[in-house]
């Protein structure tokens, strides 16, 4: 089984477009999204949920005022300041447990706290596991960790041979999560000077994590010197293009919608998806035969 | 007053808006711009700010003296997140792990434990014409971006404006950088995915308590879902900037639409002053 | 003497699991009472230092032995530390593993085999 996961740096980039074109392409897959903060993909696949699952985040502290003796100690070592007039505010609480560690009076417990939702549907393009963070949760990693193991469950059970995977935005947590251990790394771009500033920096990280990368440049055509000067960079890093898709007015269509690009338009961009679909196919069969 | 730019969507033009509000003010009073998307910053690359000093974020990661450890395992069982374990009668530590809460430290009953810092991203400062500017950045590999922005808004003035670009979503990192703002501005683009994450930010800034509004952008490319959804929920639209293919190049270029633009500067001076007034406004009921 | 197996179940017939910190079980046989016992794995869904807290789970326990799959870096330096042997199996069973194990045929782990995070993605099968 492999795991390619669409990521970007910058937010906007196209990401979630693409993987439901990718979607609507290939056969025998998983999909997953990990963009839990703000996931979109189940917007494009229309899914049917099959199954609705609770998570949990770290455990937030509480203080029973009944106990408190307001000695204020709580108060002194929290460095998030969660907690203010002996009341923790669960947003800020990180689930660290220095507050009752410090509780001479044993007033505080630490308790489970209900963070978001993961949910196992069907769409037409095969199941997606998808989640829900709630809002103004932490722990999007664990909970991107989570969205990953089931996928590979259900892609085991199903005898799918490939997962293709939504990831987050940025560099941080939750694309530290989805980064680890994938096959392969499609980082989708764009020709201007913040798309190609952030793609250096998820770059760096994928070669941190040693995953191997490919690149898309989207919407290539408004800008092609920017086009160049990301081609360049890339060629000097020995890194691949896998595609480039123009920028089509059909994309926007497809998104208002609802339906993945490759499954209602023939136009430039997703022709373009085609080939770069074409191209990842390759990338994986070689990173198979390289392993065994 | 603080105003946050945040967006649960990435790409919409959080850094757009941020970066040309504080150009068309600029000139009439002190502006600073405090770039809080520590994963991925690019104000920058618009402002081109002239850097004048940079000092390295750390986390206070604990340090173990050997000679005091008695091995009792207290500080590994009180650690949440698992950057300690005791084996073989010694503390061994994964600072990468540790979030610097002190927990470790209080639970030792030997004092066998100390805080060292543990760098884990970097804040610089510098002024790009009349703005003053800040930003952070966190080191590739760190998966820990609040303290980094916590860093970044110790170095906010209190006068003037002070806008903070904010990270997309509405997770920890976002809450860290729109946390105490008078203001939230949330950008968003008119189509399915713009609609849904501005549901998720919408609920975000009220669950702060953040009075807000809506600007949104490439407004000519998708649907009135967007403006429908704003006028049900009693949410005000102060800005709209249509889909230009020239206003896209200016921007793949890194320039500023209200330099290259100069028709653009009114609107948004006019974004300000509605800021002002609904901020106004808030403090006026939240006084009675 | 303890020795533990990463497995999917809890007991002596269950499905060995190559994954080290997110494995379900660890099923922990007492080789000289020739008895299992078993304990579930807390951590498995850990956001991050699921191995390490395994790995302490099992230092707990007074382990000496783990048989697995793959271990990561910092799990195997806690394993290590407490003086723990490790060896690599890709035993079918958890006795499959064990017999593997008591007829020498396993081989020793001394360097990580996987990255930090690995069981997070790909650990459920080899590839």
């Amino acid at each position: 089984m492999q795991e390619l996961l669409v990521i970007s740096g910058k937010g906007g980039t196209g990401k979630t477009s693409i993987v439901a074109a990718l979607a609507a392409l290939a056969e025998d897959k998983v999909l997953a999204d990990c963009d839990v903060d703000a996931a979109d993909l189940h917007l494009l696949l229309r899914p049917e949920v099959e199954s609705v699952n609770e998570f949990y985040g770290s455990n937030k502290a509480v203080i029973d005022v009944r106990i408190c003796t307001g000695c204020g100690r709580c108060l002194e070592v929290c460095r998030y300041e969660a907690i203010k007039e002996f009341r923790v505010n669960p947003v800020f609480c990180e689930g660290c447990g220095a507050c009752k560690l410090a509780c001479a009076a044993g007033a505080i417990t630490m308790e489970p706290n209900l963070a978001g939702y993961w949910y196992i549907s069907d769409t037409p393009y095969g199941p997606l596991v998808h989640a829900q963070l709630g809002i103004a949760e932490d722990n999007s990693g664990k909970l991107v960790t989570l969205v990953r193991q089931e996928a590979r469950r259900l892609a085991q059970e199903n005898n799918a041979s490939l997962i293709i995977t939504d990831g987050p935005p940025g560099i941080g947590c939750p694309v530290i999560s989805s980064l680890a251990g994938v096959t392969l790394a499609l980082v989708v771009t764009e020709p201007t000077v913040a798309g190609r500033h952030d793609l250096e920096r998820v770059l760096s990280l994928a070669s941190h994590f040693k995953v191997p990368v490919t690149v898309c440049i989207n919407k290539y055509d408004l800008a092609p010197e920017k086009t160049r000067e990301i081609e360049d960079y890339c060629h000097n890093a020995a890194i691949t293009i896998a595609g480039k898709i123009p920028f089509d007015i059909d994309v926007a269509r497809a998104l208002v919608n609802a339906v993945p690009l490759t499954a209602c338009s023939s136009g430039a961009a997703a022709r373009a998806v085609r080939a770069l679909w074409d191209s990842l196919q390759v990338h994986l069969e070689r990173l198979k035969k390289s392993l065994s | 007053m603080h105003v946050a730019v945040a967006s649960g969507k990435g790409g919409t033009g959080k850094t757009t808006i941020a970066v040309n509000l504080a150009l068309a003010l600029a000139e009439k009073i002190p502006v600073q711009v405090l770039d809080c998307d520590v994963e991925e910053p690019n104000a920058h690359l618009f402002l081109q700010p002239v850097f004048q000093q940079e000092e390295p974020v750390t986390l206070p990661v604990p340090e173990v003296d050997n000679a005091r450890c008695d091995g009792c395992g207290r500080c590994s069982e009180a650690c949440a997140f698992h950057a300690l374990a005791v084996a073989g009668g010694r503390v061994i530590t994964f600072p990468e792990m540790c979030h610097g809460c002190g927990a470790c430290i209080a639970a030792c009953p030997q004092g066998a434990l100390a805080e060292k810092p543990q760098r884990i991203g970097v804040v610089a400062r510098g002024r790009a014409g009349r703005i003053d500017f800040v930003q952070g950045k966190i080191d590739v590999g760190v998966p820990l971006a609040p303290p980094v922005i916590r860093a970044v808004k110790k170095q906010a003035r209190g006068e003037g404006l002070t806008l903070l670009d904010a990270p997309p979503g509405t997770s920890c990192p976002v809450v860290a950088a729109v946390k105490d703002c008078n203001f939230c501005l949330l950008v968003t683009e008119p189509t399915p995915f713009g609609l849904n994450d501005l549901r998720l930010a919408v609920g975000m800034v009220r669950e702060l308590g953040i009075p807000f509004a809506v600007v949104i952008n490439r407004s000519t490319l998708g649907d009135l879902r967007v403006e429908r959804y704003c006028r049900h929920e009693g949410i005000p639209v102060l800005l709209k900037i249509p889909f230009n293919k020239k206003y896209a190049a200016t921007y793949a270029r890194g320039k500023c639409l209200v330099q290259e633009y100069p028709e653009w500067a009114p609107a948004f001076a006019g974004l300000w002053r509605e800021i002002e007034r609904l901020v106004a406004r808030h403090a006026g009921i939240a006084g009675n | 003497m303890k020795v533990a197996i990463t497995a999917r179940g809890n007991d002596p017939k269950a499905e060995a699991d190559p994954r080290f910190g997110r494995c379900q079980y660890f099923v922990i046989a007492d080789v000289e009472k020739g008895t299992f016992e078993a304990i579930a794995n807390a951590n498995q869904n850990a956001g991050g230092g699921a191995g390490v807290a395994a790995a302490q789970a099992l230092v707990n326990a007074g382990v000496e032995v783990v048989l697995t799959g793959n271990v990561g870096p910092n799990a195997l330096r806690v394993l290590q530390e407490a003086g723990i042997k490790v060896y690599s199996t890709a035993a079918p069973t958890v006795q499959a593993a064990l017999q593997q194990w008591q007829a020498g045929g396993v081989s020793p782990l001394s360097r990580a085999t996987v990255g930090s995070h690995f069981g997070m993605g790909r650990g459920g099968n080899k590839w």
